[in-house]
C-alpha cells in the first residue's frame, strides 16, 4: 500500500452562477476497492462525478490517476483514460438493440456491411462471461430500467475501464438485478478496479464499500479507511449534520371513516380487479417487487391510465372513470413514480410547479391569475417544506431530487379540499434528512384526516411509515398486514412470487 | 469555514464580484433582444436615408402587421411544443372566401364572419387530429397547409377574386388616429395574447404543456382540451390576418401568403420563443417581428436584390438561434 492511489481527487473546487458546488474536496481510490461516496442531494457528489467522467472542468484542484495529474477537457479524454461514470440518467439509444449499444462505434463489419453474425456471437459470449441474462437483440426501450442500466455497465467493462463510478445504480433496480449487480461489483473490485458508489441506501454501502468519504455542502466532512465499527448513526449525523433521531419518526394515529375505496378496479396493465379502503387519518404502505402492478392500479385509480371496470369513490362519491381532473375535484390526487417524466415541468419555475392545478380555486374575475396569492402560496411551501431553492422563480429542473419531489408534494398540499394522496416512490433518490422532512409531511397530512397511500419498494420505509401494510404481487393484492403484524420476513415473503408458503395471512 | 456555517446557507455563497458577473449575464439574456433590437434601430436610423421618417415607420408597421398578428398564436403553438404550418394556407384561403362570400351575399360582414369561422374550422381539425389522434403537428399541418391551398385555388379557379363592395377596402387602408386598421388590429393581438400567454390559466397551462405534458396532465391540465384551443384561435387569427391582406390587395388572391408560415414562425423564434416548448413571452415576439420587419424595410431603401434578402433572412435567424443556444448552454452548467 506504498504506491500511489489509483484514482485521487486533489483540493477540487468548482463553481456555477450563485452556487458554490464544491470547495476544496479530496480523497483517494484504491484499486481492487469499492470507495462508498455519501452525503445529500446537492451535497456535490454528481457535480464530482461529473468532473471525474470529464463532463465538468474544475475551477481549482486536479483529478490524478496513479499518482499523475490528468487534465480532463471533454469527456473523451476520461475514457481515454480508462475511466468510466455510469450516471443515474442513463446515456443510450433506446432504438437500438443491447448488441449495437455496447458496440456503438465499433461494430464488427464485413465487406463495408455489419457483420451481424459476428457481433453477436461476441455479444452472447461476452454477456455470458459476467453473468448477466440479456437478449442481445433486444431493443434498449423494451427492458426495464435495471437491464438497460445492466448494459450500461457492461458497455463500460467492455471499453476495460479500470476506474469505475456508479451513481445510485439500485435506485431502480428491482431485488434480482440489485444482486446482479453486487456480484459484478464484487468481481469487478477482484480484478483489482478502482470503484466509486453513490447511494443514499446505507445498507449497501455497508454490505459493499470499504472506504467511504461523505460530502456535506459541498465539502468534504469525513473520510473512512474502513467501514467496520462504523455505525449508520454516525454516517448519518456526519450526512445531515444534525442528529436526525428515529428517521421514521412514526406515532399512532385515529382512524375515522372509510375516505377512498376501491372496487374492483381494472385497467390494461392490470388485468384482474383490485379492491381495497383506506380510512381517513391512515397511511396505507404499499409494497412489491417492480412490476407488481402497484404503479399501474394507482394510475387507472387516479384516472391518468384507462379504467377498464370498478367503482372508484372518496367519502361515498363516485369518481367519473379515467378523468384526472375529477379525482382532483374530489380531493384524490397522485405524486407519479417518474419524478422527472411525470412529475415535474423542468423549464418551468417553483412556482409554476407549485401552482398550476391549485390556482383556479383563488383567480380574479374568474379569469387572472392571482400572482399575489401564488407568490405567497410558493413562498409558504419553500419556506415550510424547507424547498432549498434561490427564489421561487427557479426553474425547477435546477434543484436537486429531494426538493422536486417536495416542490411536487407542495402542488397537491395546496390544493384546498385533499382528501386522497398517493405517492409513488416518494423518496427515491432521496438522501436522508429529506427522506424524514417527508415523511412528517405525510404524517401531518394524515393528522389532519387526509387518506395517504404511499408506494414504495424500499421494504424498511413501508413497515416504518405505514398504518398497514398491503403485498403485491402480479397485479394481485396478496396479503394485508397491520402495522403489528407486519415484518420484513412475511411482508417480502407474500410479495414473492410463488412465495405464497410463507405467507401467514391468506389474502382478503 | 466551519462546518456549521457551511451547512446553514445550502451552497455556499460566492464572492460579490462573481454575483456581480452572474447578475450582469442575468441582464444582457433578459434584455439581449431589445438591446440588439434598438442598436440596429440606432444604425440604420443613422446611416439609411429616410428610414427614421413618419411615412416609413407607418410603411414598416403596416408591412409586418399580419405577421405580427399571426405570430402572437404562433407563440403559443410553439410554446406548447406543437408546429403550425398551415398558417400561410389560411391567410390565402381566408382571403379569397371572404371574397367570394361577400359578393356573392352582398355584405362584407357575412363575408368576414363566414371566413373566420372558416379558419376556425380549419385550426380546430389541426388540433383535433394532433390531440385526439396524437398525429405529429408538422405531418397534419403539412397536410392542411397543402388541402387548404388547394380549396383556396379550387374555389377561385386558380384566379384572384375582386371585391365590388367599397366598405371592403375600409378594413385594410383605413386609418384612426394616424395608424391604420391593421396596425391596430396586430397592437390589439399582441396585448390581448400577451395577458393570455402571461395571466390567464389558459396561458401557464400552455407553457406547461411545452414544458412537459405527461406531467401536465398528471396535474389535472386539461391537455387535448388546450391544444386543440391553441389551433383554432391560430385557425381564426390567420383568417383575420388573409381577411386584412385580400382589403389591402382590394382582391382574394389563392397563392397570398406564400412562405408565411415560416416567417412567422422565423419571427418567433427570433424572439426567442423555444422550439422545444415552455419557454416564451410577448414581448420578445414583438422584438421577433419588428427585427424582421426593420431588416426587410431597411433593405427595400436600400435597394438590395430581393435575392439576397433572403441570404439576409436566413443569416440573422441563424444567428439568433445560435445566441439563444448559448444562453441555454451558460445557464444549464
Amino acid at each position: 500500500m506504498t504506491d500511489a492511489p489509483r484514482l485521487e481527487f486533489r483540493h477540487i473546487g468548482k463553481s456555477f452562477p450563485g452556487v458554490r458546488a464544491l470547495s476544496d474536496v479530496g480523497f483517494s481510490v484504491r484499486a481492487g476497492s469499492v470507495h462508498g461516496l455519501l452525503g445529500e442531494n446537492g451535497a456535490g457528489k454528481s457535480t464530482m462525478m461529473k468532473i471525474l467522467g470529464g463532463e465538468y472542468i474544475p475551477d481549482e484542484g486536479e483529478v490524478a490517476i496513479d499518482g499523475r495529474a490528468m487534465d480532463f477537457r471533454k469527456a473523451a479524454d476520461a475514457i481515454d483514460a480508462g475511466v468510466a461514470v455510469i450516471h443515474q440518467e442513463l446515456q443510450y439509444v433506446p432504438e437500438l438493440s443491447v448488441m449495437e449499444n455496447l458496440l456503438l462505434g465499433r461494430l464488427p463489419t464485413r465487406f463495408g456491411l455489419v457483420d451481424r453474425r459476428r457481433a453477436l456471437a461476441w455479444t452472447r459470449e461476452r454477456l455470458d462471461a459476467l453473468g448477466v441474462d440479456l437478449d442481445p437483440r433486444a431493443k434498449l426501450k423494451a427492458l426495464s430500467i435495471g437491464q438497460r442500466q445492466m448494459v450500461e455497465i457492461v458497455k463500460a467493462i467492455l471499453r476495460d475501464a479500470k476506474i469505475l463510478a456508479l451513481d445510485e445504480p439500485t435506485s431502480s433496480l428491482s431485488h434480482r438485478e440489485t444482486e446482479v449487480l453486487f456480484r459484478l461489483v464484487r468481481d469487478l473490485r477482484a480484478q483489482g478496479k478502482a470503484m466509486i458508489y453513490i447511494s443514499h441506501r446505507l445498507d449497501e454501502i455497508f454490505e459493499l464499500c470499504d472506504a467511504a468519504t461523505i460530502f456535506r455542502d459541498g465539502r468534504k466532512v469525513a473520510d473512512f479507511d474502513t467501514l467496520e465499527g462504523v455505525t449508520r448513526e454516525t454516517l448519518v449525523q456526519r450526512m445531515v449534520g444534525r442528529d436526525i433521531g428515529d428517521i421514521w419518526g412514526y406515532r399512532p394515529r385515529e382512524h375515522g371513516d372509510i375516505r377512498l375505496s376501491v372496487k374492483n378496479v381494472s385497467g390494461r396493465a392490470v388485468q384482474q380487479p383490485v379492491s381495497f379502503e383506506v380510512k381517513a387519518g391512515e397511511i396505507v404502505g404499499f409494497f412489491g417487487l417492480v412490476g407488481a402492478g402497484r404503479s399501474e392500479i394507482m394510475r387507472v385509480i387516479y384516472g391518468a391510465d384507462r379504467r377498464l371496470t370498478g367503482d372508484v369513490a372518496v367519502d361515498g362519491q363516485p369518481v367519473k372513470p379515467s378523468q384526472i381532473r375529477d379525482a382532483i375535484r374530489h380531493g384524490l390526487v397522485l405524486c407519479p413514480e417518474d419524478r422527472k417524466e411525470d412529475g415535474i415541468i423542468g423549464v418551468r419555475s417553483v412556482s409554476e410547479n407549485i401552482n398550476i392545478s391549485a390556482r383556479r380555486n383563488h383567480l380574479v374575475a374568474g379569469l387572472f391569475v392571482n400572482d399575489r396569492v401564488e407568490a405567497k402560496t410558493a413562498d409558504g411551501y419553500i419556506d415550510r417544506l424547507r424547498i432549498r431553492t434561490p427564489h421561487r422563480r427557479q426553474e425547477i429542473r435546477l434543484l436537486s431530487g429531494g426538493n422536486q419531489q417536495k416542490a411536487v408534494l407542495s402542488r397537491w398540499l395546496a390544493e384546498r379540499d385533499l382528501r386522497v394522496l398517493i405517492v409513488d416512490e416518494p423518496t427515491r433518490g432521496i438522501d436522508v434528512g429529506a427522506k424524514n422532512e417527508i415523511y412528517n409531511v405525510l404524517y401531518e397530512l394524515a393528522g389532519r384526516g387526509v387518506a395517504v397511500v404511499m408506494i414504495s419498494s424500499e421494504l424498511p420505509e413501508v413497515l416504518g411509515v405505514s398504518d398497514r401494510v398491503i403485498a403485491m404481487c402480479r397485479g394481485r393484492i396478496v396479503a394485508q398486514f397491520s402495522r403489528d403484524e407486519a415484518n420484513e420476513a412475511n411482508v417480502l415473503a407474500a410479495a414473492l412470487p410463488e412465495g405464497a408458503s410463507a405467507t401467514p395471512t391468506p389474502a382478503r | 469555514m466551519t462546518e456549521s456555517s457551511a451547512a446553514a446557507i445550502g451552497a455556499t455563497r460566492d464572492t460579490p464580484a462573481t454575483r456581480r458577473r452572474a447578475l450582469f449575464w442575468q441582464v444582457v439574456d433578459d434584455y439581449s433582444l431589445i438591446l440588439i433590437f434598438i442598436a440596429l434601430f440606432a444604425v440604420l436610423s443613422a446611416s439609411v436615408q429616410y428610414f427614421f421618417s413618419w411615412d416609413n415607420m407607418v410603411g414598416l408597421l403596416l408591412s409586418v402587421s399580419q405577421i405580427g398578428m399571426v405570430s402572437c398564436t404562433m407563440m403559443f403553438c410553439l410554446a406548447s411544443r406543437d408546429f403550425d404550418l398551415s398558417v400561410g394556407s389560411t391567410v390565402a384561403f381566408a382571403g379569397v372566401f371572404c371574397a367570394i362570400v361577400a359578393n356573392a351575399t352582398g355584405s362584407v360582414a357575412i363575408g368576414v364572419a363566414a371566413s373566420l369561422a372558416a379558419g376556425a374550422l380549419v385550426g380546430f381539425v389541426n388540433g383535433a387530429v394532433i390531440a385526439k389522434l396524437k398525429i405529429n403537428a408538422l405531418i397534419t399541418t403539412l397536410a392542411t397547409m397543402e388541402i387548404v391551398r388547394g380549396l383556396a385555388f379550387i374555389s377561385s379557379h386558380g384566379q384572384a377574386v375582386g371585391v365590388s363592395n367599397e366598405a371592403f377596402f375600409t378594413l385594410g387602408s383605413a386609418s384612426v388616429l394616424g395608424l391604420p386598421v391593421p396596425v391596430w388590429v396586430t397592437l390589439a393581438c399582441f396585448v390581448v395574447f400577451g395577458v393570455l400567454l402571461n395571466k390567464t390559466i389558459y396561458g401557464r397551462n400552455t407553457l406547461a404543456i411545452g414544458g412537459n405534458p405527461d406531467a401536465s396532465r398528471l396535474a389535472g391540465v386539461a391537455v387535448d382540451r388546450v391544444r386543440i384551443a391553441i389551433f383554432l384561435i391560430q385557425g381564426v387569427i390567420a383568417a383575420l390576418a388573409g381577411i386584412i391582406l385580400a382589403s389591402r390587395m382590394t382582391s382574394g388572391q389563392p397563392n397570398a401568403g406564400e412562405g408565411f408560415e415560416l416567417n412567422v414562425i422565423s419571427a418567433c423564434v427570433l424572439g426567442g420563443v423555444s422550439l422545444m416548448g415552455g419557454r416564451a413571452s410577448i414581448s420578445g415576439v414583438i422584438v421577433g417581428v419588428l427585427i424582421m420587419g426593420t431588416v426587410q424595410n431597411a433593405m427595400s431603401l436600400m435597394n438590395i436584390d430581393a435575392f439576397y434578402q433572403y441570404l439576409v433572412r436566413g443569416t440573422i435567424l441563424l444567428i439568433a438561434v445560435l445566441v439563444d443556444q448559448l444562453k441555454n448552454r451558460r445557464q444549464a452548467r
